[in-house]
């Protein structure tokens, strides 16, 4: 009785949504990679720096789309980082990935000591409000973004030169190759753009969802996302589905833990979400069709 | 009449090995140059430099009377030139249009002119007769069905000048007649075609001249009216080859018997659809079809790589239950894997270690689990020298070893132990004239030592010269035996097609 009241309360939505933001804008980001042919396992940590960055770029004065801004330039950055290793210079995309994720995570970390070395508790900033619209949709700039870039990703894969382009490097860069377009240009800026969605999705934990920034705040979140992609099959509108997906689960297991707190011990209900989310992908994803260059350097003129 | 395209002293080093020596070559508007040479002379270094893939180490390109920038496919596609690749360059999750268009229209425009390209695709299709669908995934497209997109994509983008990698390989017969056809009209619209071969007979179906290339060299061009088939042989080669042939023996008892064996595929048609083959002792089996109908399965079948999900599998007489490729190999199955690179050698280690990878448990080459070098090391010196394995010794490493020396380590490994049962599979694809006629020559002396041979190739001359019976293999399913002397080609491609109804006829011939 008490979990169907749950489903239908506004609350409950809003949290869905507000959940599902990061998860919609990382996701959508490793897709992009992903769909050029490059796995970026730099995910994690580079949604920690897109928090950190946007988070100091207010901190220090700036405005909140200011932070945005910086948020995403430096996830620019951290891409060209990987790109720089994973596309021209062909290194195992695994290793390079993880490494971006150390870089990413304690560089974040450094840079907040050495700007803050007192701090004890975090300093906060103003962040984000929520639109003054009824019920659920009463949320923040950067979750209506969130649907926009949905919508743009979309559309730009499937209904525009550059977005056929990253498909074809991320399926046959040889192909492409042989219609005149350069592999290296096409995927280190489809690795770029994404990275630069990743830390937009971090930046939205520092600057929308919470107004601090504190250590292990993305808390594995980027690696959710990397299991999102393949659960929508390498495609923005099911990457949506998935995310908002994974949020009402987080969300319903949240109150759960209100409801039926004392029967069961509460990680049991932290563990759902995950345990659901692989539920899912093993049903969804087994026969899913991962694009075919997708974790294959491409060398020109190799024999 | 000034020439569409001039080629000038083009020379490319890989290491040490000389892929094109200062190579000179003119193509004119209308006319198809036919460039034959052997597998490794050269033709597709020489081709990929000319589109931009390879950068030569010396000389010049030219084409329509301009210099074209080395290293650049976009520079080679906006002078005219189109090529189609030997393994097509296609994205198979993609549609035909979609593949067609790509880099077709300014990078960072906003939108697609998806219809403007479609009409231009169907414009063209129907003006040199290359039926295509724009909207189906080039993953459901036939082989022949995906050469003509990729021969589309290079008139999409207007080339004057069409290079074609190869282009038979993979058709049947009857689909390379109809390719002919299309570098016909071709041609007489105003385009030069350079085609690659190394089958003679293709030349002088189609082309007007013809360059012939060895080892690096151009070695001659002439116009084909005024060539022969010897003289081109004897040009393409160097020297005088003689193909072995067989001689007539009666078949002895049986030495593999397959019955009803159909092996599921997981989704869709099965891999291989009740199947029945006989092979007995002094018979060499021919497997004919166009690549991945079934032959992969059938050898993996026979290797112990996966088992028969009905029907059943007989050797010597004994049936055969889910046996691993060890066990087959002691029942003395030898085999001679579809590529040598992948299945066959390990690359990275030594000749005598690949030598002994099939018997190391034998007591000659280990004892107490730790392996007998010395002993191994003479074995693979006998087998080096019995089968002129060009090596610098037992130690060296098996990568370094060329095509042809691979395949007769191979040969070595597998022949040396006097098998009942070869499995051949594309046992000289990639080799040159010399290699081929070589490990025929052995395959040949096997079958007269009292070997049944399984002979599966794609190259339907080898099979029509070396195969006793021959059994065409479609969608899995395998035709009875027909006997080499009583089915011409042009009924073997018919039933490589799919046209099974061709069997009748060759039923009442026989």
């Amino acid at each position: 009785m008490e979990i169907l009241d749950v489903l239908v309360s506004a609350a409950f939505w809003t949290a869905v949504l507000r959940i599902a933001t990061p998860y919609v804008l990382g996701t959508l980001g490793e897709l992009l990679c992903e769909r050029a042919g490059v796995l970026n396992l730099g995910i994690e940590g580079i949604m920690t720096l897109g928090a950190m960055a946007g988070w100091m770029a207010v901190y220090q004065g700036g405005g909140l789309w200011t932070g945005v801004l910086v948020a995403m330039a430096c996830g620019a950055l951290m891409g060209l980082l990987h790109a720089s290793l994973t596309v021209p210079l062909g290194l195992s995309q695994h290793v390079a990935g993880i490494g971006v994720t150390l870089l990413g995570t304690s560089l974040s970390y450094f840079v907040y000591r050495l700007v803050l070395p007192q701090a004890s508790t975090p300093p906060t900033i103003q962040p984000f409000q929520p639109l003054d619209l009824p019920g659920a949709l009463a949320q923040t700039p950067l979750t209506y973004l969130a649907a926009l870039l949905v919508l743009a990703v979309a559309y730009a894969l499937y209904r525009t030169p550059v977005g056929l382009a990253v498909r074809m490097v991320g399926e046959n860069p040889g192909a492409a190759e042989a219609q005149g377009l350069s592999v290296t240009a096409v995927r280190v800026g489809a690795v770029m753009a994404g990275s630069a969605l990743m830390a937009l999705a971090g930046a939205f934990l520092t600057l929308s969802a919470f107004n601090a920034f504190f250590f292990n705040m993305v808390n594995g979140r980027g690696w959710i996302c990397i299991a999102l992609v393949v659960f929508a099959s390498w495609r923005p509108g099911k990457a949506l589905l998935g995310a908002l997906l994974f949020a009402a689960f987080d969300a319903f297991q949240l109150r759960l833990q209100q409801i039926a707190g004392g029967m069961l011990p509460y990680q049991v209900f932290l563990m759902l979400p995950y345990l659901l989310s692989i539920l899912a992908l093993v049903l969804v994803a087994r026969r899913a069709a991962y694009p075919r260059a997708l974790m294959i350097p491409y060398r020109k003129g190799e024999r | 009449m000034t020439p569409v395209l001039r080629l000038t002293g083009i020379t490319k080093r890989f290491g040490p090995l000389v892929a094109n020596d200062a190579i000179s070559l003119t193509l004119h508007a209308g006319e198809v140059l036919a460039l034959l040479g052997e597998n490794g002379a050269g033709k597709t270094t020489l081709m990929n430099i000319l589109f931009g893939h390879y950068v030569a180490d010396e000389g010049s390109v030219e084409a329509f009377g301009r210099p074209l920038p080395p290293g650049s496919p976009r520079a080679a596609l906006e002078a005219g030139i189109g090529m189609v690749h030997q393994h097509f360059t296609l994205a198979d999750n993609l549609s035909v249009l979609d593949n067609i268009a790509v880099g077709t229209e300014p990078l960072w425009r906003p939108w697609s002119d998806r219809g403007g390209a479609r009409k231009r695709l169907l414009d063209l299709a129907g003006r040199f007769g290359l039926g295509v669908r724009p909207d189906a995934l080039v993953a459901d497209l036939s082989v022949g069905e995906r050469q003509r997109v990729e021969i589309l994509k290079a008139l999409y983008r207007d080339a004057r000048i069409l290079i074609l990698d190869e282009p038979t390989a993979v058709l049947t017969p009857q689909e390379a007649s109809g390719l002919f056809d299309t570098l016909r009209r071709l041609t007489s619209d105003g385009l030069a075609v350079v085609f690659i071969s190394h089958k003679m007979n293709e030349v002088f179906a189609v082309s007007d001249s013809v360059a012939v290339l060895r080892a690096g060299r151009l070695v001659a061009t002439r116009r084909t009216a005024e060539t022969d088939r010897e003289e081109l042989a004897a040009l393409m080669v160097g020297r005088d080859i003689k193909p072995p042939t067989p001689a007539p023996m009666e078949p002895g008892e049986p030495v593999l018997a397959l019955s009803g064996v159909t092996v599921a595929s997981g989704h869709g048609r099965p891999l291989l659809d009740a199947v029945d083959l006989t092979v007995r002792r002094h018979q060499v089996i021919g497997i004919a079809g166009v690549s991945g109908n079934g032959q992969t399965a059938l050898a993996d079948l026979i290797s112990g790589l996966i088992h028969a999900d009905s029907g059943s599998v007989t050797l010597k007489g004994e049936s055969v239950v889910a046996a691993d490729p060890a066990a087959m190999v002691q029942r003395g199955v030898a085999r001679i894997p579809e590529d040598r690179h992948a299945a066959g050698l390990v690359g990275a280690m030594s000749v005598w270690e690949n030598l002994i990878a099939e018997r190391y448990r034998d007591p000659a080459f280990s004892r107490f689990g730790v392996l007998k070098r010395g002993a191994a090391r003479r074995y693979a010196d006998e087998v080096i020298r019995a089968f002129d394995v060009r090596c610098p010794g037992p130690d060296a490493r098996t990568q370094l070893l060329s095509g042809g020396n691979m395949q007769k380590l191979i040969l070595g490994r597998t022949l040396a132990h006097r098998p009942d049962l070869i499995l051949a599979s594309q046992p000289t694809r990639g080799l040159d004239v010399g290699a081929v006629s070589y490990v025929h020559g052995r395959l040949l002396e096997a079958r007269a030592a009292g070997a049944g041979v399984l002979l599966i190739s794609e190259d339907l001359d080898e099979i029509l010269a070396l195969a006793d019976c021959i059994a065409v293999i479609h969608h899995g399913r395998l035709t009875p035996l027909l006997p080499h002397d009583r089915v011409s080609i042009r009924q073997l491609g018919l039933l490589m097609a799919g046209h099974w109804d061709v069997l009748k006829e060759v039923g009442h011939a026989a």
